[in-house]
């Protein structure tokens, strides 16, 4: 059910925003339309829910109902685990952005200017840093039930004020500053910017603090991961 | 401390404090290679702590721990090659299949056992395609068993083998205990199943309140409280327990609705409680002669029964 969702997550909300908003070239978005942008932006909504729920719930339920204790009873090195563990829903989701992209080019034909490459590293990029941030959840927090409410506590309002879900040049000013303190919106403004064509160099500004997340993440993960 | 050759864990002055409890208590005692060691005890008495430290799951506040050679702090993944682990509680997600079970955890080793041949082993093949969640109590006990023989481990730790298991599945896990035995390979387990200590276990330490009271064999245990026996019939009159005080030699007696008890020395006891039933003319039926059980050890060395 869960797979299913992440897969077609994506092309509904463009489905359904399509229906609301068109497609029309507005001058709020320097002549882009509402889609364009938001092919690009609902890969951040895409990846922000499974790093900040789907993945760390099962992490954390499996702690708690003692399955990942049973692995540390074996040989099996943690970054295996961890690796092993991120595989799935990294496949789905990526297939999921996929999926949006293939709809939002050859149905709604929105505007793409930037390479694959670009955009397949810094969604590559993107998932791993918002799924390290789910890991720093399920170490910070005692049990599933928790991880749960505080995921779903910071993904529904990431996902509004950070440009994910509603374009950040119709938020006012004071949701802008306060959304620079979302990693999920610096997601979006890298994926905008790389998707137009936009340079990596000219958002050295994203890749630093979501590398910044990366690091911490990782750091506040060894010191507090529990198996049980 | 050199290991000494065939003792395969050795456990020198083991303290494990939790808040506002000391779970284990300086405990030490070493088990030998090719032993069925149990640790028995009440729940709550620190046996599943003190196997946890063993497994190096858990990290003792101070004492020695050889496992194998091994210290299970600093060798935990050398030490987790070499050892086969089954928890108290433990549990797999239930979607998976038991082949898939056994497949996963044959990756997480250099030298695991082939599937097919383990699933037969542990009378599995017909479930080999059943979700975890579709097995029985026994059964799924099994798979864990089974877990804990992939790696073909030198030592296998069985944490409350049988608990909630129902008697004859607790019979078959026995055997299959001692089919593991039987292979070389050594076992630690804990139960606070008196008659799985008894008919098990080569050596048992009994555990009270985080402390070794007693270890030995089982035999030697029950030799150690005296040769007493007791006999034990049922009677539809009301006995006179004087009467049956006044036999020589014996201890007590205690009655229990329709059935007494009368404890004594074992020599001669049924031959003089049979005369003194008969010479005060008391009706009685089904009389039987038991020898003491490790049961009557622990109600001896604690003052308490222990509880299931």
């Amino acid at each position: 059910m869960s797979v299913f969702f992440t897969l077609l997550f994506g092309p509904l909300l463009l489905i359904m925003f399509g229906f609301i908003f068109g497609n029309e070239p507005q001058a709020i978005f320097g002549g882009l339309g509402h889609l364009d942008i938001s092919v690009p932006s609902y890969t951040a909504v895409i990846i922000g829910i499974t790093g900040l729920t789907t993945l760390p719930i099962t992490t954390a339920t499996r702690r708690e109902n003692g399955v990942l204790r049973r692995f540390a009873a074996s040989p099996l090195r943690p970054l295996t685990y961890f690796l092993a563990d991120m595989l799935a829903p990294f496949v789905v989701t990526t297939v999921g952005i996929l999926l949006l992209f293939l709809l939002g080019i050859t149905v709604y034909h929105v505007r793409f200017d930037g390479s694959w490459l670009n955009i397949i590293l810094a969604v590559c990029f993107s998932t791993l840093t918002l799924f390290v941030f789910g890991y720093v959840l399920v170490g910070l927090l005692p049990t599933a039930r928790a991880v749960m409410i505080v995921g779903n506590v910071l993904i529904i309002p990431m996902n509004v004020f950070s440009g994910a879900l509603i374009p950040l040049e119709v938020l006012p000013d004071a949701v802008r500053r306060v959304s620079t303190f979302f990693p999920l919106t610096h997601v979006v403004t890298l994926l905008r910017g790389l998707w137009f064509a936009e340079s990596w160099s000219a958002h050295l500004h994203e890749v630093a603090i979501l590398l910044g997340v990366f690091v911490v993440g990782v750091v506040i993960i060894v010191r507090t991961f529990r198996w049980e | 401390m050199e290991s000494v050759s065939g003792v395969v864990i050795e456990v020198a002055e083991l303290v494990k404090t939790y808040p506002g409890i000391t779970a284990v208590d300086n405990i030490s005692f070493t088990v030998r290679q090719g032993e069925i060691f149990g640790m028995l005890g009440p729940n709550g008495a620190g046996k599943s702590t003190t196997i946890e430290c063993l497994e190096g799951v858990r990290q003792p506040d101070n004492g020695r721990i050889r496992i194998l050679g091994l210290d299970p702090k600093k060798d935990g993944f050398k030490l987790r090659e070499r050892i086969g682990i089954q928890f108290q509680s433990a549990a797999l997600p239930d979607r998976l299949k038991v082949w898939e079970a056994i497949d996963l955890f044959a990756t997480f080793y250099k030298r695991p056992l082939d599937c097919h041949q383990l699933l037969e082993t542990m009378q599995l093949t017909e479930k080999r395609d059943a979700y975890l969640a579709k097995l029985s109590g026994g059964q799924k006990q099994r798979l864990f068993i089974a877990l804990a023989l992939v790696n073909q481990p030198e030592l296998v730790f069985l944490d409350e083998l049988t608990t909630g298991l129902d008697p004859q599945a607790r019979r078959a896990m026995w055997s299959l205990v001692q089919e593991i035995r039987a292979q070389g390979k050594t076992i630690f387990l804990t139960t606070h199943f008196m008659e799985e200590a008894e008919r098990l276990c080569d050596r048992v330490a009994i555990i009270d309140h985080g402390q070794i009271i007693a270890l030995d064999t089982p035999q030697n245990l029950i030799n150690a409280l005296g040769s007493e026996n007791r006999v034990i019939f049922a009677t539809a009159q009301p006995v006179d327990a004087a009467a049956l005080e006044a036999i020589p030699g014996v201890h007590r007696v205690e009655q229990i609705r329709d059935r007494v008890v009368v404890y004594g020395p074992k020599d001669g006891l049924v031959g003089r409680v049979v005369n003194a039933l008969e010479a005060n003319g008391i009706a009685f039926d089904s009389l039987q002669a038991e020898p003491p059980t490790l049961e009557d050890v622990f109600l001896s060395l604690t003052g308490k029964e222990i509880r299931n």
